[in-house]
């Protein structure tokens, strides 16, 4: 028969506050435990989330190049044939992806590519009077490659507008040089040059970027470049960043290029990433641990302690699986409460975070936000936790003999 | 006994109990009780101390199950029952009453009272506050109903004890030294009111004590001596 869990619930709020100073002490553990989870996680996150922004807000999510050329070396000999061999590398040439219109096309309709952009990169000389720079030229439609490192944003000054003849510069290198908006400056490839007007000035957020960034029309540079009509590169900007690896090992093997994903060109900051993770998930586990033992240690001494009130219980009707109950319905208390105080303390230490923890420049640091997802996670694992530690001191109460437990 | 073909309130029959069983130290303190009680009686199991008066409480009571023999209430066995079925059983026909009280520290007297119901029903119903009511009322307790145990002396916890056996209407209160641990007065008191609620609601008593003045007050003398029944009758022929 089906009955109200009145009985469980009023005898564990009971014996709850009965043993006040432990049901506290304990609540307070638990809340601890789930606001530095809940804390580290929110603070991982946004660091994590912003180290992302900042590394993919200049680069693409994949892209896609010709294939580097290789020597290929001369068939083996015959047996006892005595040879000397010298293969050196081959310089690698400026060359176009093959029908590269095509490969864009069948790139944008790959499900998960939420933008594509051709690109004609390369290196050129970027003379202003007396000042010379070595400079990193890339060709593009200005909006689909503001679909793929969000240029827009990045502009410090001017529209973003790249008329024929016009370039968009790195913010340092625009200083280097001595321009300013409007100003011309004379890019060199070789035998090819161009004047160029300065339309726009940007941040890509990284030094080395600004310092080297120019960015032209494509049809300019593949007229500086020389490769008329072609593209060295096709940029990929996806649905989910955390996709690419994956999505780039299939288009490795369904196309004859290189298909490298930002994974692939920031390894180190994936090791990072990946060591952050599982720094993060062990913090947790030894939390959680302490967080059902700290439930599992109180709920085993209250056992001990109400071993007659037990008894007397079971004699006055409860069943084993009433006490079971009780002491479950204790744990899932404390780790209830405890969640919720974790939670709203972990609130607490992130907003103090975001006001107190400011940059050089006054600004925070990056955003850090506890999501009522995470913290709807965190609060369950807590609530679970109680449950789980509950577990067996609780079988231990329902195990009591009740005749037993009254004479002691 | 009651003289009828109706089966008696229980019987037990060759009840044995042994304890540490296949163990060096085993020992059995029962060695083949019968026992019945009709109901409506008002019986006393006396004996020394050692002689198995609570085993033999505990067990008719469903507190521990013996290790062979028959029992059977209202001429149903009970061995064939799990620990959930002995628990119904023991909650539709007993109300104990112990000699330390036992009531639930954290508890008002009035909610150690209606405990019972709350773990039958999973709630407190109106009829079954009332009846809580009237019985802490019965006892003389109607002004110490919202009183945690701490706050009551200890003839009164007694009562509230009492009153506590009774809600669920019990076919058969089992009371262990009821008055052991109260004086000559509160004894007195606790006594009297045990026998008015005997004599008023017809509830059947099978009370252990020690005091030989308490089992004079009652109708049948059961004696126990080393495990076995060493006396059964009523008390004028006692």
């Amino acid at each position: 028969m089906r009955r109200p869990l009145g009985f469980e619930v009023l005898v564990a709020l009971r014996f709850l506050r009965e043993g006040r100073f432990q049901s506290v002490l304990i609540i307070v553990g638990v809340a601890a435990g789930v606001a530095v989870v809940a804390y580290i996680s929110a603070l991982v996150d946004g660091l994590q989330r912003n180290t992302l922004t900042k590394t993919l807000g200049a680069q693409a999510h994949i892209s896609v190049r010709p294939r580097e050329e290789r020597v290929i070396a001369p068939p083996a000999p015959a047996p006892g044939t005595l040879v000397l061999r010298d293969v050196q590398p081959r310089a690698q040439r400026l060359r176009s992806i093959d029908n590269w219109p095509a490969v864009a096309d069948v790139l944008a309709r790959t499900p998960g590519v939420a933008a594509v952009s051709p690109m004609a990169a390369g290196a050129a000389l970027a003379q202003r009077a007396e000042a010379t720079r070595s400079v990193a030229v890339t060709g593009v439609e200005v909006e689909r490659y503001d679909r793929i490192v969000q240029l827009r944003e990045k502009l410090v000054a001017g529209p973003l507008r790249l008329q024929p003849g016009e370039a968009i510069l790195g913010a340092t290198l625009a200083d280097d040089l001595g321009v300013r908006l409007g100003d011309r400056l004379t890019l060199t490839t070789g035998p090819r040059s161009s004047t160029l007007r300065v339309a726009a000035l940007v941040d890509m957020g990284v030094r080395d970027l600004n310092r080297r960034t120019v960015i032209v029309p494509l049809r300019e540079a593949q007229s500086l470049l020389d490769i008329a009509g072609g593209a060295t590169q096709i940029d990929l900007r996806l649905d989910d960043v955390w996709s690419a690896q994956a999505l780039a090992g299939r288009l490795g093997h369904q196309l004859p290029h290189d298909v490298e994903s930002w994974q692939q060109s920031n390894a180190q900051l994936v090791s990072a990433l990946n060591a952050q993770n599982v720094s993060t998930g062990l913090i947790r586990i030894v939390v959680l641990v302490v967080v059902i033992l700290g439930i599992a240690s109180v709920l085993v001494v209250s056992v001990v302690q109400k071993q007659r009130e037990i008894g007397i219980l079971r004699a006055m009707g409860a069943t084993r699986a009433q006490v079971l109950r009780v002491f479950l319905v204790q744990g899932a208390l404390v780790g209830a409460v405890g969640a919720v105080a974790g939670v709203l303390l972990a609130a607490a230490m992130v907003a103090l975070f975001t006001h107190f923890v400011r940059g050089a420049d006054g600004q925070p640091l990056f955003a850090i936000t506890l999501p009522p997802a995470l913290a709807l996670q965190v609060a369950a694992i807590a609530l679970v936790a109680g449950v789980l530690a509950a577990v067996m001191p609780a079988r231990r109460a329902a195990r009591m003999d009740p005749a037993q437990a009254i004479r002691i | 006994m009651d003289g009828t073909n109706a089966p008696p309130l229980l019987a037990l029959a060759e009840v044995r109990k042994s304890y540490n069983l296949g163990q060096p130290n085993e020992a059995e303190v029962l060695h083949g009780v019968d026992l019945r009680i009709a109901a409506g009686e008002f019986a006393a199991l006396i004996g020394p101390s050692g002689s198995g008066k609570s085993t033999l409480l505990n067990i008719v009571g469903l507190l521990e199950r013996m290790t062979s023999g028959r029992y059977e209430i209202a001429g149903r066995p009970v061995q064939d029952h799990d620990d959930d079925g002995l628990t119904e059983l023991r909650r539709s026909t007993f109300g104990f009453v112990f000699q330390f009280h036992h009531l639930l520290p954290a508890f008002s007297a009035l909610e150690n009272v209606t405990l019972p119901a709350l773990a039958r029903d999973g709630r407190i119903g109106r009829r079954v506050a009332q009846r809580g009511r009237a019985l802490l009322d019965a006892v003389g307790l109607a002004e110490a109903m919202d009183k945690r145990p701490s706050q009551l002396s200890g003839g009164m916890q007694q009562r509230v004890a009492i009153a506590r056996a009774l809600v669920l209407e019990p076919a058969l209160v089992l009371a262990d030294e009821p008055t052991g641990n109260l004086d000559t007065a509160s004894a007195d008191d606790v006594f009297a009111l045990l026998r008015s609620i005997h004599a008023d609601a017809g509830t059947s008593f099978l009370v252990v004590t020690h005091d030989p003045r308490m089992a004079a007050r009652c109708d049948r003398i059961v004696e126990l001596v080393d495990g076995r029944i060493a006396r059964d009758g009523p008390m004028t022929a006692a």
